[in-house]
């Protein structure tokens, strides 16, 4: 298995360490619901080195970046961040990224670890412009730090005004106690909070002085497993969950992030037909009636009929009830429709409500 | 520290049995409640249902797994633990309190296949 530079630390901090995707990375350290509700409550600290950076620079780099997602970058400005889908012609999702704009001819893309392979090897075939790609991944170190303390306790440690790096922005170079840090005003969590990226060699001194400073809030690392629901809670889609090659970005409800008025791109074409003809199914959010926990890949019925299956199931922790997402045909995809999720051979029933399920508590 | 409490008879599968007269209480080990994690949710069985020794009676289910919980005993489902509806965490706090079902026990001969504290611990600390 693969380690990140802090592999070392979330064993001394009690990690239950894990296979995730052939990295060791911590489920937890002292539980799941308790990292939960700390992070919606002051802040947590999670170790999010295994995702992939891609650095593209070139003199059409942004022409590369149109032809190659289906979110618009002609107008971006530098220092923003961007989300986008990455789609296959057919409309199938390759993997799902966030775009940093250093200036016109550099980008840097930050993908799911998971996919950070066959992205790779995916953005390398698309080029036709030209670009120079690098693959970072290895030498950088991610470390997210969020809640509603995340601002407090990084104003400790650097001198950079905070106030003035909003939602979905960037600083290619501030200074955090002595290291030199990418700081994004992003995150996978619904809360306000930044994620921090440095060279490998920096990430455990760095972590130690977040872990210092955010001790007077109650601050605690946070696993993959409330990595996991905390996006859920705040309906943000996993990739090979809620997106997929089966799964397209109009399905999974990112229509605003599929751009039409805007030259051909990969997918473009197929994308543009589904939306006029409507998707047959799509991910919608929905709540246990009856007694029952839905998993991933549980089926979904309707009086009889199998309708979908379930994306994500899981226990809500900050809403104290069990709940899912599931992709199902349109013509039930209607809040307050009733649904059955099949629960070990039994069909318990459930509700389509709206997404997300925790209203997110971003700083615009 | 994973606790194995004195007294009480358990199985391979980290069941634990405590036996009042006919009456065998079951639930869930300290070591399993330890690596499931956060428990939150239990499928109680139905009173009056009759479980052969070795049948699913129960699942246990926390933030990111569902584990069977297998019946050590053979009998008939007297009582529920209905609090573990509500408050399915009382595992965690406790898991030798928190008993799943109690069966009226069919054949005390069952509880002789049974491990002893001491025998249990062995198989906990070989993981």
């Amino acid at each position: 298995m693969k380690k990140t530079p802090l592999y070392e630390e979330h064993v001394a901090l009690g990690g239950r360490i894990v296979d995730f995707g052939g990295w060791a990375l911590p489920v937890q350290y002292s539980g799941i619901l308790e990292e939960h509700l700390t992070v919606r409550k002051t802040a947590g600290l999670f170790d999010v080195s295994h995702m992939g950076e891609f650095l593209l620079e070139g003199e059409k780099a942004t022409e590369y970046l149109q032809h190659l997602l289906t979110n618009d970058f002609a107008q971006m400005p530098s220092g923003k961040v961007t989300y986008s889908p990455m789609c296959y012609p057919d409309g199938g999702v390759v993997d799902d990224l966030l775009v940093y704009k250093f200036d016109d001819r550099k980008y840097w893309l930050v993908v799911n670890a998971s996919n950070t392979q066959k992205d790779w090897e995916w953005c390398n075939a698309q080029n036709e412009q030209g670009v120079v790609l690098t693959n970072l991944s290895d030498s950088v170190a991610e470390i997210a730090l969020q809640g509603p303390a995340a601002q407090d306790i990084l104003s400790k440690l650097t001198n950079t005004d905070l106030d003035a790096l909003k939602f979905y922005h960037f600083d290619p170079r501030v200074e955090i106690c002595g290291f030199r840090v990418l700081l994004s005003r992003t995150g996978y969590t619904g809360e306000d909070g930044f994620e921090l990226y440095t060279d490998n060699e920096n990430a455990v001194r760095l972590w130690r002085e977040l872990m210092k400073a955010g001790q007077e809030w109650g601050i605690k690392p946070v696993g993959l497993g409330a990595r996991d629901t905390l996006r859920f809670e705040a309906g943000m889609p996993l990739y090979g969950q809620e997106l997929s090659t089966q799964i397209n970005p109009l399905a999974a409800g990112l229509g605003s992030f599929v751009r039409e008025d805007k030259p051909d791109y990969i997918g473009k074409s197929a994308l543009v037909q589904i939306r006029s003809q409507g998707v047959k199914q799509k991910i919608v959010g929905f709540d246990m009636i009856d007694r029952g926990l839905a998993r991933n890949h549980y089926e979904v019925f309707s009086k009889g009929s199998k309708i979908g299956f379930v994306t994500t199931g899981s226990y809500a922790p900050s809403l104290g009830k069990n709940m899912g997402m599931a992709f199902i045909d349109v013509a039930y995809a209607t809040v307050g429709q009733e649904i059955e999720i099949m629960i070990r051979d039994k069909a318990v029933l459930a509700k389509v409500i709206k997404r997300p399920f925790y209203p997110n508590n971003y700083k615009k | 520290m994973i606790k194995v409490q004195e007294g009480l008879k358990y199985t391979n599968s980290h069941e634990w049995v405590r036996v009042e007269g006919q009456n065998a209480y079951i639930g869930v080990t300290d070591y399993a409640q330890h690596h499931l994690g956060d428990i939150v949710f239990v499928e109680l069985p139905v009173p009056g249902d009759k479980v052969a020794k070795g049948e699913v009676i129960s699942v246990v289910e926390s933030v990111k797994a569902a584990s069977d919980v297998y019946a050590p005993v053979s009998g008939t489902i007297m009582e529920i633990n209905e609090e573990l509806s509500d408050s399915p965490g009382m595992i965690n706090e406790d898991a030798y309190e928190a008993w799943i079902a109690m069966v009226k026990l069919e054949n005390d001969v069952e509880l002789e296949e049974l491990m002893d504290d001491a025998d249990y611990e062995t198989i906990c600390k070989e993981g």
